[in-house]
């Protein structure tokens, strides 16, 4: 196996939501006001931590089995795949993923949550995959459903699902959230609107991909996520800052 | 027109929410779920070196406790090795030891404790030493993006000196928001400061 040891690619900032967004009104006292400063890929960096299989349990990506006691979830049955690239669009193999969402109704099995909407007894919320040696990775799980959230006086989040991902080296390290293809509460959300780019809120709306839809079973979405890239070493590994 | 250049764009970053926890660590929203729970063991029970427990709080502009906070951690063992086959001495890393840890704050006082082995020094730019470093990043409701920030430590200061790191933050005052403070054998202090006079560093990196 090829040990990727570049420098990252400079982060392109305009692409992520800027700290202080006053409509997201929570951003306001916990967004640093100085400017960052700018250190290159050290070897802190450059290395992050490595998941194996043994970190996993067997129904780990599967949200619908994975807490069930009594029957299925309720909901709407759907399957997530894509794949992880770099910004060279190369596959990040063996990466992990975790996910967690709301239940169909809207309500998260959080103890902070006071959502009306019921907890469903036989859903968690929560599952984490590797990526395989292309970056594919799969899980499946049900719809979840909008929710109300104190903003706003009547701010509601958009169906969907929280992502973290890994990558190899720990300037990588990315949560991001996946909406669905359709949702008109994508335009409404202040969360969303954080992203100045509409480019960049697009790269975030999973479309409906029925070829990977099982018949009878499962819709499915389509949801591939780029990690930074990083420089190739054709001349010499310096991980020391460029 | 030149030919046009075929790099992808990274995904955006969104906010992890105040239920990042069911992810990364149901425990802490109140449920068991997966058979381990990641990031527990930063150091694993054959890691060398001295054992140090760092606890402290992040506190936003206001300063109030941030009390939904989710923080990882990321280190060098204690003789400045990462378990990662970029670092071409990871050979050498003691059996358990992953560097890597997950904290999340008290619901109710914000607290957080980092319990690990105190890291050795790592090359830095030019081959130049880094003084000992355990990397953050902090996410929680309200940061849009991770902060990236280092905590070193106050009781190593030649290391600190010497760190080409801390020697790029221009203003003097400002490398001690990185330094932990000694709180008694093997236990230290560190506070976060999202923002206000005494903002934490945080990194581009
Ligand atoms: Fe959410």
């Amino acid at each position: 196996m090829t040990v990727e040891t570049g420098a990252f690619f400079m982060r392109d900032r305009r692409r992520h939501p800027p700290a202080l967004s006053p409509s997201y009104k929570t951003s306001v006292a916990r967004s640093p006001r100085l400017p960052l400063l700018s250190l290159g890929s050290t070897m802190s960096e450059i290395t992050g931590p490595v998941f194996g299989h043994g970190d996993l349990g067997p129904l780990d990506n599967d949200l619908i089995r994975n807490f069930a006691s009594t029957g299925d979830p309720v909901g709407e049955r759907i399957i997530v795949h894509g794949r992880v690239v770099d910004e060279r669009g190369r596959g990040v193999p063996h990466t992990l993923l975790e996910v967690w969402q709301a239940n169909a109704g809207g309500r998260y099995r959080h103890r902070n949550d006071r959502h009306l909407a019921p907890i469903d007894p036989n859903f968690g919320g929560c599952g984490r995959c590797l990526t395989d040696e292309t970056g594919a990775y799969a899980f499946r799980t049900v719809k979840p459903g909008a929710y109300p959230w104190r903003n706003g006086a009547n701010d509601w989040r958009p169906a969907h699902i929280h992502i973290s991902v890994f990558g190899t080296g720990f300037a990588q390290r990315l949560i991001t959230q996946m909406y669905f293809e359709g949702d008109p509460l994508i335009a409404r959300c202040p969360i969303v609107q954080t992203l100045p780019d509409p480019a960049a809120i697009e790269a975030l709306v999973a479309p409906l991909d029925m070829n990977a839809a099982v018949p009878f079973d499962s819709l499915a979405y389509r949801f591939d996520i780029v990690l930074r890239g990083r420089r190739s070493t054709f001349f010499e590994n310096r991980p020391e800052g460029n | 027109m030149p030919q046009p250049l075929d790099y992808l764009k990274e995904t955006p970053s969104q906010t992890a929410g105040p239920y990042v926890h069911i992810g990364l660590a149901p425990g802490a929203a109140g449920f068991e779920i997966f058979h381990n729970q990641l990031g527990a063991d930063i150091a694993g029970p054959d890691a060398a070196g001295e054992r140090i427990s760092i606890e402290g709080r992040v506190l936003d502009g206001t300063g109030t406790a941030v009390k939904d906070v989710l923080i990882e951690t990321w280190q060098a063992n204690a003789a400045g090795i990462h378990a990662h086959p970029a670092d071409p001495r990871h050979g050498e890393v003691e059996p358990g030891f992953r560097g890597w840890g997950r904290v999340v704050s008290d619901f109710e006082t914000g607290r957080f404790v980092i319990e690990t082995v105190k890291p050795g020094a790592v090359a830095g730019p030019g081959g130049r030493p880094m003084a000992p470093h355990i990397s953050l990043w902090i996410v929680a409701r309200g940061i849009n993006l991770g902060l990236q920030t280092r905590i070193c430590f106050a009781d190593e200061p030649e290391a600190n000196a010497a760190c080409p790191v801390l020697g790029l933050i221009e203003q003097a005052h400002r490398r001690e928001t990185l330094l932990a403070e000694p709180a008694g054998p093997g236990a230290y202090r560190f506070d976060v400061h999202l923002q206000g006079e005494r903002e934490t560093v945080f990194f581009d990196i």
